[in-house]
């Protein structure tokens, strides 16, 4: 692998050469992840295939009322949320250059980056009429007035933001010097450019079900939907970073540096705080709402009991948990407590989009997922898993950076301080 | 003129109304263009499914058999291949028969939702649909109504609901289902002249009807309006329905969003930079 890294790409046949030889598999292939999820990951694309080729109503039942599903709740409202973890830790290490979580930035926006790609892609599968997805982007009718309208392009955005973030590592991978000089130059402004556009898009998602005001339950629809859906993209964002962090410590624990190892658990109890904190935050804002909306009769009912059990049992127990966690230093609370918030994102996003949507609704006349939509829904987190293996296998993610990168890197501080010293004589 | 048209018409007297060449559309002296609608008197309908019949035949609908009196044991939803249907009721007053369809909201939430303008709002009311759809449910998710269905068991579905038969107002024609119910329970007019029709029926007939124009102020207003004789919870009506148009619910976050983009990288920046010095 270290010659890979270090090796000098010269021209495009190198290149070419190069890329073959890192398409093909690393590593054992018969592991049981492997011998599980390939099938399911097989079947799973020929789904797709065939959903693009007969129609949607080959894998979703038609459900009266119900235009929405897992895709769009789970994929993609979820998804995206815990896509939050991205802008999140940029925003912490390049704008308040925190030093501490650097180690995991790069690992961090390369699943935020997969995370919009694949689940982006799912709005594709869940468009009737997918091959005219590009026409908010290219078309010639533009509902500029529309919330999803400015979400298709956030998205797009984001996605080239999210790229440029993480391309200094693709050079790097590919021996590509000028390259990632230049890529890396990019790296603020594109930070800055994608936490605008984060703050936006996430917000926007819940915007986008804000009109659908009478039929969201009374408990759930409040006119801070935007604000609530941005604050808790910053917890789900971050619960998944050490969701992710804890799996991938087993998986490719071989890859990291003694130092990263090291450092690791500070850097969880450290955003585990962040993540106490902000749900309390998030607490704060529910009961506001709360008690703004002067629902409190609503508590007794069943869809009062199963709000509670997204506030309570999947916000609140989680929020102390990580407190807790934090004071006791106990890694093992901590990681319940992300996946127990987790759980709570997938649940608030599914209920606005058809849990709580049209909650008078008879459960014989409900939307029930079919087979062969979780099916396709589980498909794609797989593939996302499956990318970010494949890259991370090749590329500078959780292994130290090529030592040409690294003696740039130096050169660069080294300079900086040659023009600091400077200026200082003067 | 004949006598039928004109009893299922109002708006003799609005400058530039017309059944010719421009269309059935209203223009008042000033140029301002009006919405168009329908105002369905409940207490008139017989329940005879004319106007499905009518609907299907205008639009190239599969069409129902309005013999069979047994689709009226459930109540029934428009769906891709029914823009409309007339469902019957027991009431504290009987039966009652409703005509259901797109109610062409005057600011309709699925025209505001839809990020391709796929759903327009027509200049005279009419909402209807376009080809460059993306098929994104979007509008289907946010009607109050449930009238839009995509034809999900399509490989190439479109998005299938009443357009106020669009193509046959331009054409100086009546809407098929205003045209062909026998009872003038059905009459087109501006919305304005049937709102006053309406409330002129309920102040002479006080005792026949609720002293409410369905669609008059729900979610801002919609282009048919509806007189009943019963409370409308009692015929299949939302009564939950605020006077606020949907799609002002979202234009703080709209209006929110040039700021943010201007804002949020300049206070980035400003933050970056006093980092930088700090480390320095
Ligand atoms: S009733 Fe529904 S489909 Fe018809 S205009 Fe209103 S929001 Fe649109
Ligand atoms: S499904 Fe079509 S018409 Fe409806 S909002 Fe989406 S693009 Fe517009």
């Amino acid at each position: 692998m270290q010659a890979a890294a270090t090796r000098e790409i010269r021209n495009l046949k190198d290149l070419v050469a190069f890329i073959r030889s890192e398409l093909k598999p690393k590593g054992k292939i018969l592991t049981p992840f492997n011998v599980i999820t390939a099938p399911i990951l097989a079947i799973g694309l020929g789904l797709i295939v065939y959903r693009f080729i007969f129609g949607l109503g080959t894998v979703v039942h038609e459900v009266p009322g119900f235009p929405w599903g897992i895709w769009i709740g789970f994929n993609i409202m979820s998804g995206v949320a815990f896509a939050g973890g991205a802008y999140v830790l940029t925003f912490v290490v390049y704008i308040l250059r925190s030093e501490k979580y650097h180690p995991i930035i790069r690992p961090t926006v390369l699943n935020g980056f997969l995370a919009y790609l694949f689940y982006a892609g799912v709005i594709v599968v869940d468009c009737g009429r997918w091959w005219n997805i590009t026409n908010p982007i290219l078309g010639n009718k533009f509902g500029v007035n529309a919330v999803l309208f400015l979400i298709a392009w956030h998205f797009l955005l984001y996605m080239l933001t999210e790229l440029v973030e993480f391309s200094p590592a693709i050079a790097e991978w590919l021996g590509l010097k000028k390259v990632r000089r230049i890529l890396n130059s990019m790296t603020i402004g594109a930070v800055i450019f994608g936490i605008t556009l984060s703050t936006l898009h996430q917000s926007g998602l819940g915007a986008l079900i804000m009109m659908g005001k009478p039929n969201i339950h009374p408990l759930w629809w409040t006119e801070y939907i935007p604000v609530l859906f941005f604050v808790s993209s910053i917890f789900a964002g971050l619960s998944m970073v050490i969701f992710e962090g804890s799996i991938s410590l087993r998986v490719f624990g071989r890859q990291m540096t003694e130092e990263y190892r090291r450092e690791y658990p500070d850097i969880v109890v450290g955003l585990a705080k962040t993540c106490a904190a902000v749900m309390f935050v998030y607490l704060f804002l529910k009961a506001l709402v709360l008690i703004h909306g002067r629902h409190w009769d609503l508590l007794n009912t069943p869809m009062g009991y199963w709000y509670l059990t997204e506030v309570v049992g999947l916000v609140l127990i989680p929020c102390l948990m990580f407190a807790k966690g934090v004071r006791s230093r106990n890694l093992t609370i901590i990681r319940v407590a992300a996946l127990l918030t987790m759980a709570g994102i997938i649940i608030n996003r599914c209920n606005y989009v058809f849990i709580a949507y049209k909650w008078y609704v008879p459960l014989s006349e409900r939307y029930i997922p079919t087979l062969a939509e979780t099916w396709i829904a589980f498909t794609v987190v797989l593939a996302h898993i499956w990318t970010f293996r494949w890259i991370v296998n090749r590329m500078p993610v959780y292994r130290e950076v090529p030592e040409w990168a690294k003696e740039e890197e130096e050169e660069k501080i080294i300079r900086k301080e040659v023009a600091q010293w400077k200026a200082s004589r003067m | 003129m004949d006598r039928r048209t004109f009893l299922k018409t109002l708006g003799a007297g609005i400058v530039g109304l017309s059944l010719t060449p421009s269309g059935v559309m209203a223009k008042m002296a000033d140029g301002r263009v009006e919405f168009m609608g329908v105002l369905v008197d409940t207490t008139r309908c017989i329940g005879c499914r004319s106007c499905e019949l009518a609907c299907a035949e205008a639009n190239g609908l599969p069409l129902p058999d309005i013999e069979d009196d047994s689709v009226f044991e459930h109540e029934r939803r428009t769906t891709v291949t029914q823009w409309t249907v007339v469902n019957r009721y027991e009431t504290e007053k009987g039966e009652v028969f409703v005509k259901k369809q797109c109610m062409h909201c005057c600011q309709p939430a699925c025209v505001a939702a839809c990020p391709v303008k796929a759903m327009q709002k027509r200049p005279y009311g009419p909402v209807t649909w376009d080809l460059n759809c993306i098929g994104c449910k979007t509008c289907i998710f946010s009607c109050v109504y449930d009238i839009p269905h995509l034809e999900i068991e399509k490989p190439a579905p479109k998005i299938q609901k009443c357009i106020f038969c669009w193509e046959r107002l331009k054409e100086g024609k009546l809407p098929a289902c205003v045209e062909a119910c026998p009872q003038e329970a059905l009459i087109f007019g501006t919305r304005r002249e049937l709102l006053e029709e309406a409330r002129t029926r309920i102040y002479e007939h006080p005792d026949r009807y609720v002293h409410h124009i369905y669609g008059e102020r729900e979610i801002g207003g919609t282009c048919w309006l509806y007189l009943s004789s019963v409370p409308f919870d009692q015929i299949g009506f939302r009564t939950d329905l605020e006077s606020t148009a949907l799609p002002e619910h979202t234009t703080g976050f709209l209006y929110a969003v040039p700021f943010i983009l201007v804002l949020w990288p300049a206070i980035l920046l400003g933050m970056y930079n006093t980092t930088k010095r700090e480390e320095e």
